[in-house]
């Protein structure tokens, strides 16, 4: 079964730049999307997904406080936290939920070093 | 608030408030190292309103005297960007940003200095951010502090005044476990806007590339 990424932001065009950069990485993973914590946890309960990418500040709930929430259901998912927001909290945040920090805006470079390793991972787990 | 019809299409509204969003985000880094507590942000909003109605937002929620550093910025676009907070939290900033070493007297004496510098930090930080993902320079004028209402920080010198429409910006931010909370807020006129405009079309070109999955 191919590998499903979630790609978890308020913006829209946040989104796409992200798609593009996991499209150009890894073209064979399938791309889910969602505008907020909300949806991105339906869409995980609904359809599921391998790894995530998802945005520090949305409406409603954080970024941290979904990857918290994605890491309690998904103990060995991998997670990236994507925002220019480099305050030591948000990095310590993002390490405490074993998240990968992602600085934006997001492009091929940025993303490399996470996607090669959750690929590796998923394929060692054998997914 | 008055509905007021943007010029910008959706993706371009998008592509706006992440910018912003960006730009905000690393200029709360920059607080956070001079207060040294974590600084935390509301989703930006932004809109097109009449310039009588961004004045009217501040003042619906602030009812008291406000302080803010003004800088001005010119260049592929124009207006104004302003770091706004209660007076009552300027002297806590104060102390803040000089390490809490200052006695409440020598604090006052500074604090015009320390607002100029706080604002130039975060102001900064946010339009050299944008500046740079826009791909064009900003050039910005020197901090200004001034105090007064919603009414006088919105007031733009030149314009017409009272009438027409403008590009509001504004996020919430608030210091953790400090008395520190305000606003930061940008104002654009309309011609401003719309060479922002074309300058957000190249910059959504840049980013979704030549085969980009314009909308759905």
């Amino acid at each position: 079964m191919a590998t499903t990424v979630l790609i978890v932001d308020d913006s829209k065009l946040a989104r796409i730049v992200v798609g593009k950069a996991v499209a150009a990485l890894q073209p064979t993973w399938l791309r889910i999307e969602a505008g907020n914590a909300d949806e991105a946890l339906a869409l995980l309960r609904d359809q599921g997904a391998d790894v995530a990418i998802v945005d520090f500040n949305m409406p409603g709930r954080n970024g941290l406080e979904l990857a918290r929430e994605i890491r309690g259901q998904h103990p060995d998912m991998p997670i990236a936290l994507a925002t220019a927001n480099v305050q030591d909290e948000v990095i310590a945040g993002a390490r405490a939920v074993g998240a990968t920090f992602v600085s934006k805006p997001v492009n091929e470079d940025s993303l490399r070093g996470f996607l090669s390793g959750a690929g590796l991972k998923l394929r060692g787990a054998g997914a | 608030m008055s509905e007021t019809t943007s010029p910008l299409e959706d993706l371009e509204h998008d592509a706006l408030t992440e910018l912003v969003n960006i730009g905000v985000s690393r200029a709360a880094a920059n607080l956070r190292k001079m207060v040294g507590d974590q600084v935390l942000l509301s989703v930006p909003s932004v809109e097109v309103v009449g310039r009588q109605d961004a004045a009217a937002l501040i003042r619906q929620r602030e009812s008291e005297q406000l302080v803010a550093v003004r800088q001005d910025f010119e260049g592929a676009f124009s207006g104004r960007a302003l770091l706004i907070f209660p007076e009552a939290n300027s002297l806590a900033l104060v102390r803040a940003v000089t390490g809490d070493a200052m006695d409440g007297a020598d604090a006052a004496e500074m604090e015009q200095e320390a607002l100029a510098e706080t604002g130039n930090v975060v102001l900064n930080g946010c339009l050299a951010t944008m500046a740079n993902l826009l791909q064009r320079p900003l050039n910005l004028s020197l901090p200004q502090v001034i105090r007064g209402t919603g009414q006088t920080l919105f007031e733009l010198e030149g314009g017409d005044g009272h009438t027409g429409v403008v590009l509001f910006l504004y996020i919430n931010f608030a210091v953790s476990g400090r008395d520190i909370r305000g606003y930061i807020a940008m104002l654009m006129d309309l011609p401003s806007l719309e060479n922002l405009q074309l300058l957000i079309r190249e910059f959504i070109e840049r980013v979704m590339g030549p085969d980009g999955e314009h909308g759905r």
